[in-house]
């Protein structure tokens, strides 16, 4: 790409301000809390996911920061200033919608060229932005097309280009892949990711796809019934849920439910029946446990090893009896299905380079995993 | 489904179908032949042809004036019913402000109380304004039956149209005025054009209130034909009737175009 007017929104306010600040938002609905006390600061050039199940907030957050609805109460500050009753047609902020919203009467070029009019920017200059952002999305020979002349990619793409023109302080984005088909979602997820750090945008992103949500962001907010459940990076998520909710909705978990206990030794275990499994020091303090609280375990499916009946458990590993109950073959490694003696399932994912180790149906085995490797959260259903 | 039991019940609808279309047309089966009469009365079936009925009303001074009256009324009408109905279209599917559903009620009474109501309240009230007999009046009075047409029209094309254009146009930075201006009014422009078709007919064949609200020196067409019939049976209403046939088919014709445009997305 070569020299581009399209300038990184992050060079033009080097502050130290963030570039947006929820403080408190909420919003009702009659008598339903759609989103309940949303606090949230995201920097200049950070791309942040709003990720969630539908119903969780998400959504509604996003269009009260775009000013397409008025809080119920707390504020929205973007670079420094207070925008929680702006209109939105002065919030200098670009969206990307789910069905692309494209002006279906201009052409794709007019439609870039819409919020530059719209900024009363000189003519020779828009012929130049809307040059750019072609070639920015790669649609160059386009410009003449209308939409409905343009596959769905191509649209979004467009959006895209239209959003971003303006070099607005913030892009949104709502589920901008939803409607399309999966191959094209992974080409244009890297391709909005370009586009971005490109630019240097900040951008907020609404999804509910959590492959999608790990892929781009620098941060996620997980989304639960109206408020941020947890706020962090993917690996931070993935590695360290804060609670079972972000556990169960973040990639495949083993959750084993039971109680936190501490013994005079001061060690700490989760017990469960007749089992007492060790967890690493410090896991209570972080999840708010008291001693006989209600907790689960959570290990991730890659993070246990199958040992048979013969093999050795490590020195301080945790470990539990088991039977194979299925396994399944993915390619790069193997998928195992098993039950632990009181019904529990579980769920191992081993890779393939030991072909020695495989397991079968039926099989009595032993799942072992490290201490560091199970997570302890507060389980509020026990 | 085999052809055996479908072909007679085919048959049988396509005779229906025909049958109920003469039906309809009929009376301009009728009407049309009668003004190319060689006679000098108004009769079925007529003799030979010529145009001098045709030359007879653009040279009469009373068919003359009706014929530019009319228009003037139906063409005011269509300006004045479609500005005010798109905007009430506008705030009846956009706003939200209480008793919405009501003045959406009254808004379109017009279709559904009877013509000669309407024209009998609004003559008492127009002689007391002194606008009786004007053109004034007789445009108000048609704006007003015209209005529910170009409400319904236009407030179709705003409920169907996507909503999040008008949100992307206000994230781009386009105030509301604008807004309409640029994105909007382009996308519903069929169903305001539409709606100004609507309009127009419905002035140019209006008779009811039309009789009320005019008078020997106002006329129009539709009146100037009511008075004639009633004392000389000439076959140049039959022209003025073909003439105001065409029109309304021409515009129709014109409306059947303009809705196939409509559905942008």
């Amino acid at each position: 790409m070569t020299a581009t007017s399209l300038v990184p929104a992050a060079s033009r306010s080097a502050g130290a301000r963030p570039a947006l600040v929820l403080r408190g938002l909420r919003k009702s609905f009659g008598d339903a809390m759609a989103v309940d006390g949303v606090d949230l600061e995201v920097r200049h050039g950070e791309f942040v996911t709003l990720l969630g199940p539908s119903g969780s907030g998400k959504t509604t957050t996003l269009r009260m920061v775009a000013g397409f609805m008025a809080p119920s109460g707390g504020s929205i500050e973007i670079d420094g200033s207070d925008m929680t009753r702006v209109p939105p047609y002065r919030r200098d902020v670009g969206m990307v919608f789910q069905n692309y919203a494209l002006f279906p009467h201009m052409t794709a070029a007019q439609n870039i060229a819409f919020p530059l009019q719209m900024r009363r920017t000189a003519r020779p200059e828009i012929t130049r932005r809307v040059a750019d952002a072609l070639a920015l999305v790669k649609l160059e020979a386009f410009g003449d097309r209308y939409p409905r002349q343009l596959s769905g990619g191509q649209q979004q793409r467009i959006a895209l280009a239209r959003a971003v023109v303006f070099e607005p302080q913030l892009l949104l984005m709502d589920e901008p892949l939803g409607a399309l088909d999966r191959k094209l979602r992974e080409a244009l997820q890297l391709e909005i990711l370009h586009v971005s750090r490109q630019l240097g945008a900040t951008v907020l992103y609404v999804t509910h796809d959590q492959e999608e949500a790990l892929v781009m962001s620098d941060r996620i907010a997980i989304f639960s019934a109206g408020r941020i459940e947890q706020l962090g990076s993917g690996e931070d998520l993935y590695d360290r849920p804060a609670s079972l909710f972000v556990a169960d909705f973040i990639g495949e978990s083993n959750i084993l439910r039971g109680r936190y206990e501490r013994d005079d030794a001061g060690d700490s275990c989760l017990v469960r029946g007749a089992w007492r499994w060790r967890v690493s020091h410090g896991a209570a303090e972080r999840a708010g446990l008291e001693n006989g609280a209600h907790a689960a375990l959570v290990v991730r499916p890659e993070r246990i090893r199958i040992l048979g009946a013969a093999e050795e458990v490590p020195a301080g590993a945790n470990a539990v009896e088991a039977t194979v109950v299925d396994a399944l073959y993915l390619g790069s490694d193997r998928k195992y299905g098993l039950t632990l003696p009181d019904g529990q399932r579980a769920a191992v994912r081993e890779q393939r380079d030991d072909e020695e180790r495989q397991w079968q149906s039926g099989d009595a085995v032993r799942l072992t995993w490290s201490v560091d490797d199970g997570v302890l959260v507060a389980d509020p259903a026990g | 489904m085999t052809e055996s039991w479908r072909q007679p019940r085919r048959l049988l609808m396509a005779a229906l179908g025909a049958l109920t279309v003469f039906y309809l047309l009929a009376p301009t089966l009728v009407i049309v032949p009668m003004s190319f009469t060689e006679a000098r009365i108004l009769s079925f079936p007529p003799e030979g042809f010529s145009l001098q009925w045709y030359e007879r009303m653009f040279t009469d001074r009373q068919w003359s004036s009706g014929m530019v009256n009319s228009a003037q009324v139906a063409v005011l009408t269509a300006i004045l019913a479609t500005v005010l109905g798109t905007l009430a279209a506008l705030g009846l599917t956009r706003g939200r402000f209480p008793g919405r559903s009501l003045v959406n009620a009254v808004a379109l009474t017009p279709l559904i109380v009877p013509v000669v109501i309407i024209a009998i309240g609004m003559f008492s009230l127009f002689v007391q304004w002194r606008i009786s007999g004007s053109l004034l009046g007789l445009v108000l009075a048609h704006t007003a039956l015209a209005l529910p047409f170009v409400i319904v029209n236009v407030g179709t094309s705003l409920r169907t149209m996507d909503r999040n254009l008008e949100l992307a146009a206000a994230n781009l930075g386009a105030d509301p005025r604008r807004a309409f201006m640029r994105i909007t009014l382009p996308i519903i422009l069929p169903g305001v054009l539409a709606g100004a078709i609507f309009s127009f007919i419905t002035s140019w064949d209006e008779v009811v209130v039309a009789i009320f609200l005019t008078s020997a020196r106002f006329r129009t067409l539709p009146v100037e034909m009511w008075e004639q019939v009633r004392q000389v049976v000439d076959p140049t209403v039959a022209a003025v009737s073909t003439t105001l046939l065409v029109v309304t088919t021409v515009l129709l014709l014109l409306l059947l175009v303009v809705r196939r445009q409509a559905p942008v997305r």
